[in-house]
């Protein structure tokens, strides 16, 4: 019996090792957006930040120094979309698709300039990265029917960061729904005046909003490059900032709406690539490209209404002024 | 007790519209400057060789012009949109699907039609393809109420991914295992320009891929500035891009114009497609967008939305594009995406932080202007 | 974190708390060349409601912003409680208890009311304890105040009232002694504002200094012991309530006693151009805004619309100028039937021949980025103003432009300026030009000299008489009851929506007029307030 569900155990376990850096970069879409700024330089955060997490895991032989260097480099990029967007009132289209491009230029120009080969970094041994982590009992539970092979191999032997990742969704839901940083944001993303005649800073309020979204990335890129890869490849966030940035709009804004999102986006990439040049029956082959537009011809149809209604924060992408 | 810093004058209508840009574009190279300097060469001479690539040689004024006219397109495209208040950011993807409207009439049609049938059939088409890929997101907007920005978006996706999957399979040249269409036939090419010279008896000019497609570009910028400051449809674009309530009430229909808006917008966008597909390439190659309608943001925003500023900055950015290939040339440790590098800079400084110094350089100028008599705060 | 409500009491209850609660010397705010406040000093005596009165565009917003700290005034000082105090934020204001209640609510309407009064003291970074404590905190109000709301509504589902009610808890909160009340009754039916006066009383008992922004006279005299008046940006006059009366305060706010005189000549009303008959309009969000409408308006009459603000007119407009959806019923306009069924749309009914001056130029009536003369063929750009060609005719449009400058008498103005560098009169009259000059069979017009300074209003109020004598239909809204009474040959009056009555030039006065507009609304305390108010 465990082997007849091998093959769709194997697919989940793909799909939450390709949803993980959705799931962070979807929490810190969610930050930003709950806060009133549309962030649509998740992308460039995570290429940054992969890019950064192998350079410096290289550099200084520590991948912890190089997840660290990670999120300070995100962050900065946040403070940048906040300085352009809060202080100076930069429209967060614009600002986001200056911080995209300038991490795509910044990171194959650096590259190239300190390992040549086109931008790529040298290759990370596997003690240079975050590793599979084998939970607890996993050897033994491993042939108990249908459980066993759920917990053995979907739940265990997945680096830190995809427990990260998980553990990134009930946490942005706490910081939400039951702090007061939470209530704040959220006030803030639909009615900045309320927060500010509250005698709230609305401008502090965002910004800590958006760096808290640029740690995040910061841990989604390093785990491109040290987690999942063993170093950086140019151009190697192939969008993903952007399907998590439609993951937060199908999730409504919501971390475990978006949560479901990201592993429904993860789920049809592993099976795009599981069911690459496989006939199947009746159907034949499926045209696995276009089963990759998916994720973003469901969110176009999300917005335009005909799979229920999005709900964006009211104040989304105005810039507060007093 | 209180005291404030006070509002700055306003800044003055050229400092607004030269000044103030030219200083944006300024500050970005010192921005890439100090990232050259980081890196440990010399900033002077990378950005000298950037500058002067253009003029380095013969031929590269061919390639600047070429690589200048997939700007005139995008820039127009955005630009066009921008007057109604419309972020059309989808220009990659009405980029592609231009191209792919052309590689698709083309295969079609086949070398049976003359070229004097042909080359304006596949004008239209690329415009028309365009156009289509824009009205979608335009539509939402306009109907359903889904922010343009966010289906723009997407729109690129699905585009890039409808591209992959009909180069790799229907439009793919047989016996090939590269992503491309088979070449074109001579029907339906956009000539390069040194061969239209040299049959013209111009026999020095040099090779480059610069194609007829330029002279389309200028009249796309010709036909874009009459639309917008001399027809009614463009005082309609413009009414609801300043202010929708009063072009309501002046019964302009608001929604329709959003269409239209879109449909010009991705015309312009999906011409491109003339440049690289029709006349560089002369096939439908993968991802020959080259992220040019994102860089067409970048051109609209120093161009102000303005055609003459569309083709200034056009030149600027094929200018540097050229330059990029002659760094590569020049430099082991510096690659052309330099040049990707600076267009992020300018769209940050030209574009987010556009009035970072806005109020300074009035108080500037205010100090230094004479001051003019300006009653009940007219027009200066 | 929130003090209980008793605070506030034993603070007014102390016979040493200090006489001036607030004191301000010579603050000025200018907004580029518009000086919105001018030298303010004023004194707010502790424990009492001092009123402060103004029309439109006085400077009282501005004020009150200053006092709560949202804008930094350019000079002047500031005393609270008898201390100079530097308040550069709403956190300051809020630390020195002062607490606001905003025109514009200043509530998150998909939050609980809960959440949105603790917003801001929520007691620690965790909400849990907040929420305990809030709870209680609304319990007391509800018992102290009768002031009851349900803690775990959502704000955007509750009725005006009610929300103004948590706007009020929030301000109090903290235990505020000083309660600034910025217009609170705009949005309020009259039993609404009844039960806000109630509760004002009793705060004003619990020792609670309450300072009423407000442009209605009625509710000064109802309810203040004192009255500050403001008139362009300065304070022209206190009084003690009981001392003054609601002429003098009027005069005090318009700053002249004779009544404009216009040369109104009799009407010579001729066909119908308009008949309008059951009309009925909803606004987005459902609720209807026009109800039962039928009225006729014939050629060369001025038909007034009187009303108070809000109640139905603009709506009006907007249906009968094609710019809202009709709802139920319809109208003849020109002898084309409108309703449901039928829709037309601003540029159908302008094509019929009729013209709109919409009551907001800066909303509607002119795109203040354009030129002069993009803004004289605004709504006529397909028409023969722009020529025939392609492309329009620019030659065409500056000529007409002007001359529509040198008719209108638009001063300082050149077909190339841009409209917004225009002064508010110069504005007004490029869109009356553009509109009267369309030769209109049908005008329709909203306040046609709002903000407008008095020589402009001498100039518009003539174009519009020698429009009807030229044999236009006009209807003409106006909440300046003063206008409607000069220049209407009849009048309508609109209360809730709805039409509550007719009369004829001069077979009313004031008082009359002010009754129906209040939609047979009992006025015990002060019965001639409104309509005295308009005797300036």
């Amino acid at each position: 019996m465990n082997e007849m569900i091998m093959p769709f155990i194997l697919t989940l376990d793909a799909t939450l090792r390709l949803a993980s850096p959705l799931m962070l970069c979807a929490m810190a879409g969610i930050f930003a957006e709950r806060s009133g700024i549309v962030d649509i330089s998740l992308e460039g955060k995570l290429l940054s930040g992969a890019f950064v997490a192998a350079a410096v895991t290289t550099a200084s032989g520590s991948v912890w120094v190089g997840l660290g260097a990670a999120m300070i480099a995100t962050m900065s990029l946040s403070a940048l979309h906040g300085f352009a967007t809060i202080t100076h009132r930069g429209d967060q289209v614009v600002s986001g698709l200056a911080i995209n491009m300038l991490a795509m230029g910044l990171t194959i120009v650096v590259g190239h300039a300190v390992y040549g080969r086109g931008g790529q970094t040298p290759a990370l041994t596997n003690d240079l990265r975050f590793s599979p982590n084998t939970l607890w009992l996993s050897d033994m539970l491993k042939d108990v029917p249908l459980l066993g092979p759920i917990y053995s191999e979907l739940l265990s032997g997945h680096n830190l960061l995809v427990y990260l990742a998980l553990i990134s969704v009930p946490a942005t839901a706490f910081i939400l729904y039951r702090t007061r940083f939470g209530l704040r944001l959220r006030a803030v993303g639909e009615v900045p005046e309320a927060v500010d005649t509250a005698g709230i800073s609305v401008f502090w309020l965002r910004y800590r909003a958006l760096i808290l979204g640029g740690l995040l990335c910061g841990i989604a890129g390093a785990y491109l490059s040290v987690a999942l890869g063993a170093g950086f490849a140019r151009e190697m966030s192939a969008g993903k900032g952007y399907i998590a940035l439609a993951a937060v709009i199908f999730g409504n804004w919501r971390p475990f709406r978006a949560l479901g999102a990201c592993l429904m986006f993860g789920f049809l990439e592993s099976l795009s690539t599981r069911l690459e040049g496989v006939e199947l029956p009746l159907v034949g082959e499926l045209p696995t490209q276009l089963m990759l537009a998916l994720p973003y011809v469901l969110t176009v149809l999300l917005l335009a209404g005909f799979i229920g209604r999005p709900t964006p924060p009211a104040a989304i992408g105005q810039p507060y002024i007093k | 007790m209180f005291k404030s810093l006070g509002t700055p004058p306003p800044l003055p209508r050229w400092a607004e519209v030269l000044l103030l840009p030219l200083i944006n574009i300024a500050v970005a190279f010192l921005a890439c400057a100090v990232v050259i300097w980081a890196l440990g060469e010399n900033p002077r001479e990378v950005l000298w060789t950037l500058f002067q690539g253009p003029f380095l040689y013969p031929g590269n004024l061919g390639y600047t012009l070429y690589y200048a006219t997939n700007f005139i397109f995008t820039g127009l495209a955005v630009a066009v949109a921008f007057h109604a208040k419309l972020f059309n950011i989808g220009g990659e993807g009405q980029v592609t699907l231009g191209g792919l409207g052309v590689g698709l009439l083309v295969m079609s049609l086949g070398p049976t039609l003359p070229a004097i049938l042909m080359v304006p059939m596949v004008i239209l088409v690329s415009a028309a393809f365009g156009a289509l890929w824009a009205l979608i997101p335009g539509y939402l907007q306009a109907y359903r109420g889904s922010h343009i920005v966010i289906t723009t978006i997407m729109f690129n996706f699905i585009a890039s991914a409808i591209m992959v999957s009909l180069l790799s399979g229907p439009m793919m040249q047989p016996g090939q295992m590269s992503p491309q269409t088979p070449p074109f036939p001579s029907n339906a090419v956009l000539h390069k320009t040194h061969d239209v010279l040299h049959w013209l008896g111009f026999d020095q000019v040099a090779n480059s891929p610069m194609n007829l497609s330029f002279f389309v570009a200028l009249l796309a910028l010709v036909g874009t500035w009459m639309l917008i400051w001399r027809t009614r449809l463009g005082y309609e674009i413009r009414g609801i891009g300043n202010n929708p309530d009063a072009a309501h009430y002046a019964g302009i229909r608001v929604p329709r114009i959003v269409l239209l808006t879109m449909a010009i917008s991705g015309a312009l966008a999906g011409m491109m497609a003339l440049n690289e597909v029709a006349g560089a390439q002369q096939r439908v190659i993968l991802n020959f967008s080259g992220q040019y309608g994102f860089v067409g943001i970048a051109v609209a925003l120093i161009g102000r939305n303005h055609p003459v500023g569309i083709l200034l900055a056009s030149l600027l950015f094929g200018a540097l594009y050229q330059g990029g290939t002659e760094i590569d040339f020049n430099y082991q440790s510096i690659t052309r995406e330099m040049v990707t590098l600076i267009q992020g800079l300018i769209i940050l400084f030209s574009g987010a932080l556009y009035y970072m110094f806005d109020p300074w350089l009035a108080r500037i100028l205010a100090l230094i202007l004479p001051r003019k008599a300006n009653p009940e705060g007219g027009p200066s | 974190m929130t003090q209980p409500v008793g605070s506030a009491q034993q603070a007014g209850g102390a016979h040493s708390a200090p006489r001036l609660a607030l004191e301000l010397e010579k603050i000025s705010k200018s907004f580029g060349p518009v000086r919105a406040n001018r030298d303010i000093d004023l004194q707010v005596e502790s424990g009492t409601i001092h009123g402060i009165i103004g029309e439109n565009g006085a400077g009282k917003s501005t004020l009150m912003k200053i006092l709560y700290g949202m804008q930094g005034a350019d000079s002047g000082r500031m005393l609270v409680n008898g201390k100079d105090e530097d308040i550069r934020s709403s956190a300051d204001a809020i630390a020195k208890g002062i607490g606001m209640v905003h025109q514009h609510f200043m509530l998150v309407p998909t939050f609980s009311v809960l959440e949105n009064v603790m917003l801001g003291t929520e007691g620690g970074a965790l909400l849990a304890d907040g929420r305990t404590a809030t709870r209680k905190l609304l319990a007391e109000f509800a018992e102290h105040y009768g002031m009851r709301v349900d803690p775990d509504a959502l704000v955007g589902s509750l009725p005006v009232g009610i929300r103004q009610r948590v706007e009020i808890i929030k301000a109090l909160k903290g235990g505020a002694k000083i309660l600034i009340l910025d217009e609170p009754t705009g949005v309020l039916t009259p039993q609404e504002t009844e039960g806000l006066f109630d509760i004002l009383r009793v705060l004003k008992a619990d020792g609670v200094t309450i300072l009423l922004i407000t442009h209605k006279l009625d509710e000064i005299m109802a309810i203040t012991d004192r009255v500050s008046v403001m008139r362009r940006g300065e304070m022209v006059g206190h009084r003690d309530t009981k001392d003054t009366n609601p002429q003098e305060l009027a005069e005090l706010m318009v700053g002249r006693k004779v009544l404009l005189q216009v040369d109104h000549t009799p009407a010579n009303p001729q066909e119908l151009r308009l008949t309008v008959d059951g009309l009925g309009a909803r606004s987005k969000a459902g609720h209807q805004v026009l109800q039962d409408i039928s009225f006729e308006l014939r050629a060369g009459e001025i038909l007034g619309v009187a009303g108070v603000s809000g109640n139905g007119q603009s709506e009006l407009m907007e249906t009968l100028a094609g710019m809202r959806a009709v709802g139920e019923g319809g109208f003849d306009l020109l002898g084309h039937r409108v309703d449901a069924r039928n829709p037309k749309g601003p540029d159908a009914m302008r094509d019929l021949g009729l013209a709109h001056i919409p009551e907001d130029r800066h909303h509607h009536g002119l795109i203040l980025s354009f030129q002069v003369q993009e803004n004289v063929i605004l709504g006529y750009h397909h028409g023969p103003l722009t020529g025939q060609g392609l492309l329009m005719d620019r030659d065409k449009i500056r000529q007409h432009s002007e001359r529509l400058i040198e008719e209108f008498d638009v001063r300082n103005g050149r077909s190339n300026v841009l409209a917004k560098h225009l002064s508010g009169g110069n504005q007004q009259k490029v869109v009356i030009a553009r509109e009267v000059d369309a030769v209109p069979k049908v005008l329709i017009v909203g306040q046609p000299t709002r903000g407008v300074d008095v020589g402009a209003i001498e100039f518009i109020h003539k174009q519009l008489i020698a429009l009807r004598d030229r044999g236009c239909a006009i209807l003409l809204i106006s909440v300046e009851l003063e206008e409607i009474m000069s220049l209407s040959d009849r009048i309508i009056v609109m209360n809730a929506g709805r039409l509550v009555g007719e009369v004829a030039r001069g077979q009313a006065d004031e008082n009359e007029l002010g009754l129906m507009m209040g939609g047979g609304r009992a006025k015990p305390k002060v019965p001639a307030a409104q309509g005295e108010a308009s005797h300036v």
